[in-house]
């Protein structure tokens, strides 16, 4: 078992007891080398579920249990060595504007390296080769030593993905990887990141906002709504109904309620303006 | 009644804060103008004109004998060494301060947004030490350091190491809190150490600003190891001193325009290291 959540609820630090939770009463359980799709809508709690997993969001109730030991449970040290075993690729690619290429592709190794390791390749990066190979599975080899500053979105997406490549982690979770690419570009990227999770029986999770393409790569699909799950199925039992009932918005409802409390809201945030 | 809403609604919610914030500046400012006494018309009577005038007639022209210029580049020299001598130990001083108090590589932060007892501990208690060192005016710890070591330039080093230390150690700290955190915050998060996600994660996009900064304080070690001559502590202030002492012009004049060649030298280094980093 690589995952499992019991009952776990997630509240974000600036919350206070009255908002609801962004997670709330979540059961699952995840296997090693699980290749799983997140949908949902936006706001629905996709990127504080991969937080959670990757120990950077507590949960406030519940059981998590992270490769068998409960991290939250754990000292500060020990927590922080579980992190080394997950990769967490956020949905906006964490690569400082003046960094060259292969230093920020190379960062997927720190967690392994020593301090004085990490120093040295800042003068002259090693394992320039492991980057190298990295990259040319996205196609940006001839990138390596530009700076993050001077590639385009997709480019700098993919970057990314490298480091996700050079990581020695056991689960990969990624958070909508695919946003800056274009179709052919998103297969490609998807196939190469589920075929790394393949070849080391890792887990992958990836937050997708591609129904069609959730439906057509992944074996098991999440659909997560309001911080609850709503639906937890493989591939063949999922029904387009239960797609389209994970989507449907509070407006399409159509009810007259829907109409009169956005009418509502604007006539407060008026009156809100006239208290200044 | 309806017009009222209208107006209301069109009024900028901000407008009657930001007029209320300047009469609340002015209310405040009033007051310090009278305490210090400030009458800028007094520069500009004859009087003050004619002082003017004869202090500023003794600077021309600037002294030029070879005996003296030599004796102004020996004064240079030292007060460039005293300078320098200075900030290097004020930077070693100044790096364990700051990655002390950075608030960004607090991995106990992750997950709770709430930081160990102890790191918030250690954190304040270091800052409060950057206070005091940086409290003290150089010229303080100066004399002090005059009266321990004898006068010299000796006394300027250590006052310039401390005060400097306290200053190093708090911009630096407030340069890598105010960059973006999100590439640390994501290495931390992946499991790396403090350091070296502070080295990967922000130092690239800090670098060019911290050395900038650095530069500038080099700048004012300079400066600030003229006044620290001035009680004793050698270079250029002290024979500033003397030279304004024996009402020479010419040679205080002199000893000015080295200033201005050192300030320009520090503002072209800046520049160029910016152009690298940047």
């Amino acid at each position: 078992m690589c995952f499992a959540l019991h009952g776990v609820s997630v509240r974000h630090n600036s919350s206070t007891k009255a908002d609801t939770p962004a997670l709330s009463d979540l059961h699952l359980s995840i296997s090693a080398g699980e290749q799983i799709a997140l949908i949902g809508p936006s706001g629905a709690g996709k990127t504080t579920l991969l937080h959670t997993l990757a120990c950077a969001h507590a949960p406030v109730t519940g059981r998590f249990t992270s490769f068998g030991l409960e991290p939250w449970r754990l000292s500060s040290q020990q927590r922080h060595a579980l992190r080394s075993r997950v990769f967490l690729a956020p949905q906006t690619p964490p690569l400082p504007a003046r960094q060259r290429v292969v230093t920020a592709v190379l960062a997927g190794r720190l967690p392994q390296w020593s301090l004085w390791q990490a120093m040295r390749s800042l003068i002259k990066p090693f394992d320039t080769q492991a980057a190298y190979d990295a990259l040319a599975r996205f196609n940006l080899q001839d990138k390596l030593y530009a700076r993050v500053d001077r590639l385009s979105g997709g480019e700098r997406q993919r970057c990314g993905m490298a480091r996700l490549l050079i990581s020695q982690a056991e689960a990969f979770l990624v958070d909508e990887p695919l946003s800056a690419l274009d179709p052919t570009l998103a297969i490609q990227t998807l196939k190469t990141l589920q075929l790394e999770a393949k070849t080391r029986n890792a887990v992958l999770i990836c937050s997708l906002h591609q129904v069609e393409l959730a439906r057509a790569h992944f074996p098991r699909i999440i659909g997560l709504r309001d911080g609850r799950i709503v639906f937890d199925a493989s591939r063949e039992n999922l029904s387009d109904a239960m797609i389209e009932a994970l989507y449907r918005n509070v407006s399409a409802q159509s009810s007259p309620d829907a109409n009169t409390t956005l009418e509502d809201s604007l006539f407060s945030s008026i009156t809100d303006t006239r208290c200044f | 009644m309806s017009f009222a809403s209208i107006n209301t609604v069109t009024t900028d919610p901000a407008w009657r804060k930001r007029v209320t914030y300047f009469v609340i500046a002015i209310a405040l400012l009033w007051p310090m103008l009278i305490a210090t006494e400030f009458k800028p018309w007094d520069l500009i009577d004859a009087q003050s004109l004619r002082a003017t005038v004869r202090f500023l007639a003794a600077f021309f022209p600037p002294a030029h004998s070879l005996e003296f210029l030599q004796l102004v580049a020996h004064a240079t020299w030292e007060t460039i060494a005293m300078a320098t001598a200075g900030m290097s130990l004020a930077l070693i001083a100044a790096i364990p301060f700051t990655l002390l108090v950075t608030e960004q590589i607090s991995i106990s932060r992750i997950g709770t947004g709430r930081m160990h007892l102890a790191a918030t501990v250690i954190r304040q208690s270091v800052r409060w030490l950057l206070v005091l060192l940086r409290s003290v005016p150089e010229l303080v710890w100066a004399l002090l350091f005059v009266r321990i070591v004898g006068l010299g330039p000796t006394a300027g080093v250590f006052a310039i190491a401390l005060t400097y230390c306290g200053m190093l150690g708090k911009v630096y700290a407030e340069i890598l809190e105010s960059t973006d955190a999100h590439a640390t915050k994501t290495l931390l998060e992946n499991g790396s150490s403090r350091l070296s996600a502070l080295l990967y994660g922000t130092l690239p996009d800090a670098a060019s600003e911290l050395v900038s900064y650095t530069v500038y304080r080099w700048e004012c070690a300079i400066r600030g190891s003229v006044v620290m001559g001035f009680v004793g502590a050698g270079g250029l202030g002290q024979r500033m001193d003397e030279s304004m002492k024996m009402l020479a012009g010419g040679e205080v004049s002199t000893m000015l325009l080295v200033f201005v060649l050192l300030v320009g030298c520090a503002d072209g280094v800046s520049k160029l290291f910016r152009k690298h980093l940047g």
